[in-house]
């Protein structure tokens, strides 16, 4: 089913159709993999909550392909209006033409639809997903006085992160209380070690000096950081280090400047550094 | 010394830079400080010392003497007799260092403490061949704090003391280092102390029995001496484990003093324990001499000891409470209502992630503590090693539940019983210093006792067609989402503009490409601090127009949905500094803050510096794209003593509203005082105050300036 148009610059895909084929990598740290297959089975949509990096749009992946279903992912932001998610009408040829915004097309295909960071929309938007986030499971399209029913295969995922909302950004109980929520933690050590060596390639020495360098990090949250180094960040760091980046210039990098703009954090992150590597 | 030249002479620039006279410095110094002088105390010995000195060094002299006399003229007595020995070993800036260090200590400890400060010369004096390779503790501490942090363990505070030390929940650096050649260099002798003194509380120095071991020994301090010293090497190896680049730093620190010694080998074993250092200590008792090096810290076991035990005790209590809290969580979780066993502790797996290597069991199933009680887990066990089985015995209800202190009641603070507790402490800015006077003003937050819903009434009643009038113009700001026509960009298309562009195209006229239409929503997305001169020169009318004032203000922004509070400010004397609460953000215009508003009275003085800082951070808790303070304002700061009143007073309002600025608030100052041109445009600039000469019309203007600041 997949597309296989070949363009010169990169591939074309169409998101409906695209199915993802090799196996993403993801380790599982509690029993989040059986908990989303039988959230998709009851056919409840899912909300995953965790800090940035720490593998949520990486564990979509990974479920888009076990239960191969097409995933159409829609960052969310602040202009990001119902339109947007439902579909609106285009002028070509002297007539107007419909089109499927992301989420239509998600439920017309059956697809799994993953809406990152959701508060970032604007709350308008929150309000066409409620109809398909409880049992009705439809999608009014006002603009075309239709409804669209979802078809089983069809999954509903957000994900927002409850360490850096202002108060302005919350998600609504009535919103929230429509999801199966799946918590998404930094892993173990050992868990996380595992993960940096078989994604970045880089020896055990050097993956638990990181895993420590980040705990040290995430001390640090609450004071002059808002959020500790992700797994993400160390994987980036590893990655370097194995391409022969000296480890504090690598560490420098990949974790101290992409936390932190503030002079003083940086040159504390980097003594931390120093001290360990 | 030579006559003076006539004033054309072109020479005049280099001439004037000749030294003072004897006689004449001895006519200065009687002046600045006369009322420290008498017969038997008289200022010649101290103007011959200065005479010696070049102009420029002589002009210093005299000016930082006048500047501290105004502090205390006895400081300045002794200031002006250290200065020629000072500066024969200082430079000019490593000497400013030391006199504001001794300000710091007299303006905290008074008298005894400054004048002891100022014979510290030696701390300075590595500044005086190179002031730009020093490095204070005050540019260090800020990334010390945060590496210590990041190192975890215990939660510790840094302050800075004459010698580097722990207390085990304080970590004391000196307040300049200036031991190695260089900034960089420096810092680092200031890291590598943190490290070894955090590892002192880390790694088990302060849990041994030491008292007992020193009893029988002949010299306690050479014993305590060796003590510090091998545990040090212990530590640093100990460190080496966990923080190999810490360790290579130290080494490199350490660099020309040689390796260790052999007879030390045994500490540098991975398992070696405080109890070593001990056993070491009395085999080379008298035989031994540490050798010196540039990060060496002290132990200060009798300090240490008290504050460890009274964490020990106060722990203890916290974790047991922590344990019946979870208890009862627990409890109301099982449908039982009976756990069956009690708490235990075993190891727990490698890959939990638990930092504290052990697991927290109830009734022989593991439980997840709350971080808090994860927390004082991981700092008994760094006390104590384990967790002995007493702690495990959750605390029977009531009998330790109330753990803290009871709360301190503002009011009482000058009673005596609690002076400085519970209280905010802030800077503030001495412009002959030019540096700031550290944790000078004591504030603290108060209530205003609210009056009748009457005078409320009485103003909504005297003003009622300006206030629906106020309300209607303010309707017009508030911000609602609008369809705009006729966009380039949007989210729909605009059918008219369709339907016109095609009879254009058919009409062989230009298409327009404006054929979207797009929602606009103009947020206001504001933050307003109200800041209200409670000060006794507002008693009567002015008041009464203040309150009333703020009651149209309220009446309006109800309409407007602003997010706003409402804070008086009045106190007398640095040490009471008072904000009075009228309506903070979270709180609605209701009943309440009604009665606050009409409960205003005229209180004390105006130190408006320690006022705006505070009101500042409260302000800037809030998230908001403009956040403005608005000051309503009778006249100059003003405060009973410190010689606020005047150009002090004045600078440092201005260095607040500064802080503030930076900070991203912007401060804007509405006056009644006809004087405000001579002074406001220097603390709020050209255009950020305005002036309301008619006492009577403040009510009416106060919002009208509003609606004008924000649209």
């Amino acid at each position: 089913m997949a597309s296989k148009i070949t363009s010169l610059e990169a591939r074309v895909l169409k998101p409906e159709s695209h199915f993802i084929e090799k196996e993403p990598y993801y380790e599982q740290v509690g029993n989040e993999v059986a908990l989303f297959e039988a959230a998709y089975s009851s056919q409840l949509p899912v909300l995953l909550k965790g800090p940035t990096g720490t593998g949520k749009t990486r564990f979509m992946e990974h479920m888009a392909w076990r239960l191969k279903r097409p995933l159409i992912t829609v960052s969310c932001h602040d202009d990001l209006t119902a339109a947007d998610l439902v579909g609106r009408y285009l002028i070509t040829n002297n007539e107007t033409v419909w089109v499927d915004g992301p989420l239509a097309k998600a439920v017309r295909c059956g697809g799994i639809c993953y809406l990152d960071e959701v508060v970032e929309a604007r709350k308008d938007t929150t309000v066409v997903i409620h109809p398909l986030a409880d049992d009705r499971r439809i999608l009014p399209m006002e603009k075309r006085g239709e409804l669209l029913q979802a078809p089983k295969e069809f999954v509903l995922a957000l994900s927002y992160n409850p360490g850096y909302q202002s108060v302005l950004k919350e998600l609504k109980q009535s919103t929230r209380q429509r999801f199966v929520a799946i918590e998404f933690k930094y892993p173990a050590p050992e868990l996380e070690r595992k993960i940096i060596v078989t994604e970045a390639g880089l020896e055990n020495g050097d993956a638990d000096k990181l895993i420590k360098l980040a705990h040290m990090t995430r001390n640090l949250k609450g004071n002059g950081l808002d959020e500790g180094a992700s797994t993400r960040l160390l994987v980036h760091a590893g990655k370097l280090i194995a391409r022969g980046i000296a480890p504090r210039a690598a560490c420098n990098g990949a974790i101290a400047e992409a936390l932190t703009d503030d002079p003083e954090m940086l040159r504390a992150v980097n003594e931390l550094t120093s001290a360990l590597f | 010394m030579s006559s003076p030249p006539p004033s054309s002479d072109p020479r005049l620039a280099v001439l004037a830079a000749e030294p003072l006279a004897a006689a004449e410095l001895e006519q200065r110094l009687d002046e600045i400080l006369d009322a420290v002088l008498s017969t038997r105390r008289t200022s010649t010995g101290l103007a011959q010392a200065i005479a010696a000195l070049p102009r420029g060094e002589q002009d210093f002299v005299l000016h930082w003497t006048g500047v501290v006399a105004r502090t205390n003229p006895e400081m300045a007595y002794q200031f002006a007799a250290a200065a020629p020995a000072a500066l024969q070993r200082l430079d000019l800036a490593a000497a400013e260092a030391w006199i504001v260090q001794a300000m710091d200590a007299y303006d905290r400890d008074g008298l005894y403490r400054g004048c002891a400060e100022l014979k510290n010369i030696d701390q300075f004096a590595g500044l005086a061949s190179g002031s730009s390779y020093g490095q204070s503790f005050d540019e260090a501490a800020r990334v010390l704090q945060l590496f210590l942090c990041g190192l975890s363990g215990r939660r510790m505070r840094l302050e800075n003391a004459a010698h580097p030390y722990t207390d085990t929940e304080t970590i004391y650096l000196p307040s300049r280092l200036a031991t190695l050649p260089g900034r960089e260099e420096n810092f680092q002798v200031y890291k590598a102390m943190t490290a070894l003194l955090w590892a002192q509380t880390r790694y088990g120095t302060f849990n041994l029995d030491l008292a007992a071991a020193l009893s029988d020994v002949a010299s306690p301090q050479h014993a305590m001496e060796l003590f510090g010293y091998f545990e040090s090497v212990r530590l640093e190896a100990r460190i080496g484990l966990t923080l190999p680049g810490l360790a290579r730093d130290m080494d490199l620190l350490r660099a020309g003093q040689g390796s260790y010694d052999l007879r030390l080998e045994r500490l540098r074993q991975p398992d070696a324990g405080a109890e070593d250092s001990l056993a070491l200590m009395r085999e080379l008792y008298g035989i031994f001499t540490p050798p010196r090096c540039c990060y060496m810290v002290e132990l200060r076991w009798d300090q240490a000891m008290a504050v460890r035990n009274a964490r020990i005790r106060r722990e203890k209590a916290q974790f047991r409470a922590g344990l019946t809290e979870l208890l009862d969580q627990h409890d109301a979780g099982t449908e039982e209502g009976d756990a069956g066993g009690g708490f235990s502790v075993t190891p727990s797996e490698p890959d939990s992630g638990d930092q504290s290597g052990v697991a927290l069991m109830l009734a022989g199933k593991r439980v997840a503590p709350p971080a808090n009680l994860q927390q004082l887990m991981d700092s008994i066990r760094q006390d104590l090693g384990e967790l002995p089985d007493d702690y495990l015995v959750p605390a029977g209800d009531g009998t330790y539940r109330d753990v803290g202190r009871p709360e301190n009641d503002p009011a009482d603070v000058w009673k005596g019983v609690h002076h400085d507790e519970g209280a905010f402490f802030y800077n503030e800015w001495d412009c002959r210093r030019r540096h700031y006077r550290k944790n000078w003003c004591v504030l603290r937050e108060l209530d205003v006792h609210p009056a009748g819903p009457e005078f409320v009434d009485a103003t909504l009643a005297k003003y009622g067609p300006q206030v629906t009038q106020l309300k209607r113009t303010f309707e017009l700001l508030r911000g609602e989402d609008r369809l705009l026509k006729r966009q380039p960009e949007g989210n729909d298309i605009d059918f008219d503009a369709v339907i016109s562009a095609y009879t254009d195209m058919k009409n062989g006229l230009e298409l327009s490409d404006r054929l979207l239409t797009r929602r606009h929503k103009a947020e206001r997305d504001l933050a307003v601090m109200f800041m209200v001169d409670m000060s006794g020169s507002t008693k009567g009318w002015i008041n009464d127009a203040e309150r009333e004032a703020l009651v149209m203000l309220c009446e309006a922004l109800q309409v407007l949905g602003d997010r706003y509070a409402i804070y008086g400010f009045s106190g007398i004397t640095r040490k009471r500094c008072e904000i009075f609460r009228i309506k903070r953000f979270d709180d609605s215009y209701d009943v309440q803050v009604r009665g606050r508003i009409a409960g205003i009275r005229p209180q004390d003085y105006t130190r408006m510096g320690a006022a705006i800082r505070h009101l500042s951070s409260v302000l800037n808790q809030i998230e908001a794209r403009t956040k403005l303070l608005i000051t309503l304002s009778d006249g100059k700061p003003d405060d009973y003593s410190d010689n606020y009143r005047g150009e002090y007073g004045i600078e440092d309002t201005r260095q607040a509203l500064i802080e503030a600025h930076r900070s991203g608030i912007k401060p804007f100052c509405i006056t009644i005082d006809r004087e405000a041109r001579d002074y406001l445009p220097h603390l709020y600039g050209p255009v950020n105050w305005t002036l309301v000469d008619e006492v009577a019309r403040l009510p009416l203007k106060v919002a009208e300036i509003y609606r004008r600041l924000t649209s």
